[in-house]
């Protein structure tokens, strides 16, 4: 079992989809200027990513090479589907604020990638696991950039005001950076920046 | 000597103070010949060095800064109405100028040194014309901490990021600029930041800089520059609202003179900027629906307005953000002409464009270097074919 605890723990601190392998930034750019929409966000790519590679492991064997990636999408997108119609029915408000989003989760490269690499050749639960972990990485970036984003740009977690009164009565004032698209990159760069300062990761 | 060597032992590789060796050898380089000789024949036509190009570029800021210093506190007494003498008015400047100087030469030096000692390195004098710039293209009244906040910006993220001094694809001075300019744009742009208010304002006095005017001129745009009191050579010489530095085209002149004539920036690059920006302001001169519109504003007014002549000569000049062959610092230039004047007549969002201009020419200059250099070698292989 020590093997599966590294398949779920790799992706999310050193190979991480985000920090490492610089996949799905355009949603971490798009969702992340308040924190919960990044947090609905990392759920429904954390589901989307464990699902699509427990389902698609299951019937790998069925699968014939030639026309593997349409069933694959057929997959993705169906989970993509369930997911979106969640968020409509029990979510309503935050569904309009993710907009077209969460449909694009179906073409996040997480997804298609944690699938191809990894789901297609080995057995149900390790896929599971491995695509809980890499969702689950993908989720803590969102969380953090979106922390970053709402407390100086808008003062604000969740939505609730944290930077007293007084703060802003002796000057201060919330960043503009920040909510927009480059805060966003410029936060997720720092985040790199430190990760591969502390483990020393170089890109080949 | 033998202190010295003692001291120095403890600092070298393996001695208890190893780590803070940067600290050491700067100020040993300062008070001290250094021990280390060059074995070799070493190829050295002068003392010329970064020490000197810095100092160079700090000399030539020096009439843009005593004339802005002049002109912050100069603005304030015409704000108010009061009639003050010309020493009243640098005395005003300098209480407004040396708290922006001391603040970004304090956090500008402690990343400097910081990142310095992380990474085992010489503490260099790169932060030096930058820390210089920075407070010329600040509003005078630009909070201290949002200017703490921008120089560390401008260093960190700027320079540092990138590798140092050197390394940069950025004017650092700039991103310290942009930076405010998108995270705090109320207190870098519109009407009412370029002047130091004090209790009492004349009401007839907006404080709205030229360029601000020109968004929407009512009647034709050149008398009505200057009915609002911005004629030609009174914007030539610099008495009006803006940024500390970039008012007076005298200063800036001055300036550029001695860059040219000790051959510290590029000739190529000023020309082209500003017939980079005359070229443009002609095209747009012919396709000005009126005289009533930003697009009819002559090309040499361009030249005085905002900060056009400071960023051609200071920003647009830097070596390591520049093109670095010779015919693309024509290129380079010439881009960054058109494209300021592009955005102050077409974008009224940004009634300023240089900044902006200097910085996307910033991100293409290695591309303009490229695309010369395989030029170059396309014409002299097809030259040994024929």
């Amino acid at each position: 079992m020590t093997v599966d605890k590294k398949i779920f723990l790799t992706p999310i601190s050193e190979n991480n989809p985000i920090t490492t392998q610089v996949l799905g930034i355009c949603s971490a750019l798009a969702v992340t200027s308040q924190l919960k929409p990044s947090i609905v966000m990392g759920l429904a790519v954390i589901a989307v990513v464990g699902f699509s590679n427990l389902i698609t492991s299951l019937i790998r064997g069925f699968i014939p090479q030639k026309v593997r990636i349409i069933v694959e999408m057929t997959v993705v997108a169906s989970l993509v589907i369930m997911v979106d119609q969640i968020l409509k029915a029990y979510a309503f408000q935050m569904s309009k604020q993710l907009s077209v989003f969460v449909g694009l989760i179906i073409t996040n490269c997480i997804v298609l990638g944690r699938i191809e690499a990894f789901s297609m050749g080995n057995p149900p639960v390790p896929s599971l696991l491995d695509g809980l972990g890499n969702g689950l990485g993908y989720a803590i970036i969102l969380f953090i950039v979106g922390f970053f984003r709402e407390l100086l740009g808008f003062g604000k977690i969740l939505g609730y005001q944290v930077l007293p009164e007084s703060l802003y009565a002796a000057g201060y004032e919330n960043n503009g950076l920040m909510v927009l698209a480059p805060g966003a990159f410029i936060i997720l760069a720092l985040i790199v920046w430190l990760q591969r300062t502390i483990s020393g990761y170089r890109e080949e | 000597m033998k202190t010295r060597g003692r001291i120095r032992s403890m600092f070298e590789k393996g001695g208890s103070l190893e780590r803070l060796w940067p600290l050491l050898d700067a100020a040993e380089t300062f008070l001290f010949r250094l021990p280390a000789r060059t074995s070799g024949g070493a190829h050295i036509r002068d003392a010329y060095d970064l020490k000197r190009m810095m100092m160079i570029v700090v000399l030539a800021l020096f009439p843009c800064m005593a004339f802005g210093t002049y002109n912050v506190g100069y603005q304030f007494y015409a704000s108010a109405g009061i009639a003050a003498g010309h020493l009243d008015c640098l005395i005003k400047g300098l209480w407004v100028v040396v708290p922006l100087y001391a603040v970004t030469f304090a956090v500008g030096g402690f990343w400097e040194a910081f990142f310095a000692l992380v990474r085992g390195e010489e503490i260099n004098e790169g932060f030096f014309v930058t820390g210089t710039l920075i407070p010329l293209v600040m509003p005078p009244t630009i909070p201290l901490w949002q200017l703490a906040l921008a120089v560390s910006f401008g260093v960190v993220l700027g320079k540092e990021l990138f590798g140092g001094t050197g390394m940069n694809v950025f004017n650092p001075a700039l991103v310290s600029r942009a930076f405010l300019f998108f995270a705090y744009p109320k207190s870098i742009s519109g009407a009412g930041v370029w002047v130091l208010k004090g209790d009492r304002m004349v009401d007839a006095v907006s404080g709205a800089t030229p360029l601000h005017l020109g968004i929407e001129p009512v009647g034709d745009i050149v008398p009505y520059l200057s009915s609002n009191g911005f004629d030609f050579w009174r914007m030539f010489s610099g008495l009006e609202p803006g940024s500390i530095g970039e008012t007076s085209v005298i200063a800036i002149l001055m300036g550029a003179a001695l860059l040219l004539v000790t051959r510290v920036a590029s000739w190529r690059i000023m020309l082209s900027v500003f017939a980079g920006g005359a070229a443009m302001a002609l095209l747009c001169n012919a396709f000005a629906p009126s005289p009533a519109s930003m697009l009819a504003l002559p090309a040499h007014y361009h030249f005085v307005m905002g900060g056009f002549a400071f960023g051609a000569v200071f920003m647009a000049t830097d070596p390591v953000s520049a093109a670095g062959t010779n015919a693309g610092k024509f290129i380079y230039g010439f881009l960054i002409g058109v494209l300021a004047v592009l955005v102050r007549t077409l974008n009224p969002a940004y009634p300023e464009g240089m900044m902006l201009a200097i910085l996307f020419m910033n991100l293409f200059s290695p591309l303009i270097d490229y695309m010369v250099v395989r030029l170059n070698m396309r014409r002299r292989r097809l030259r040994a074919a024929g």
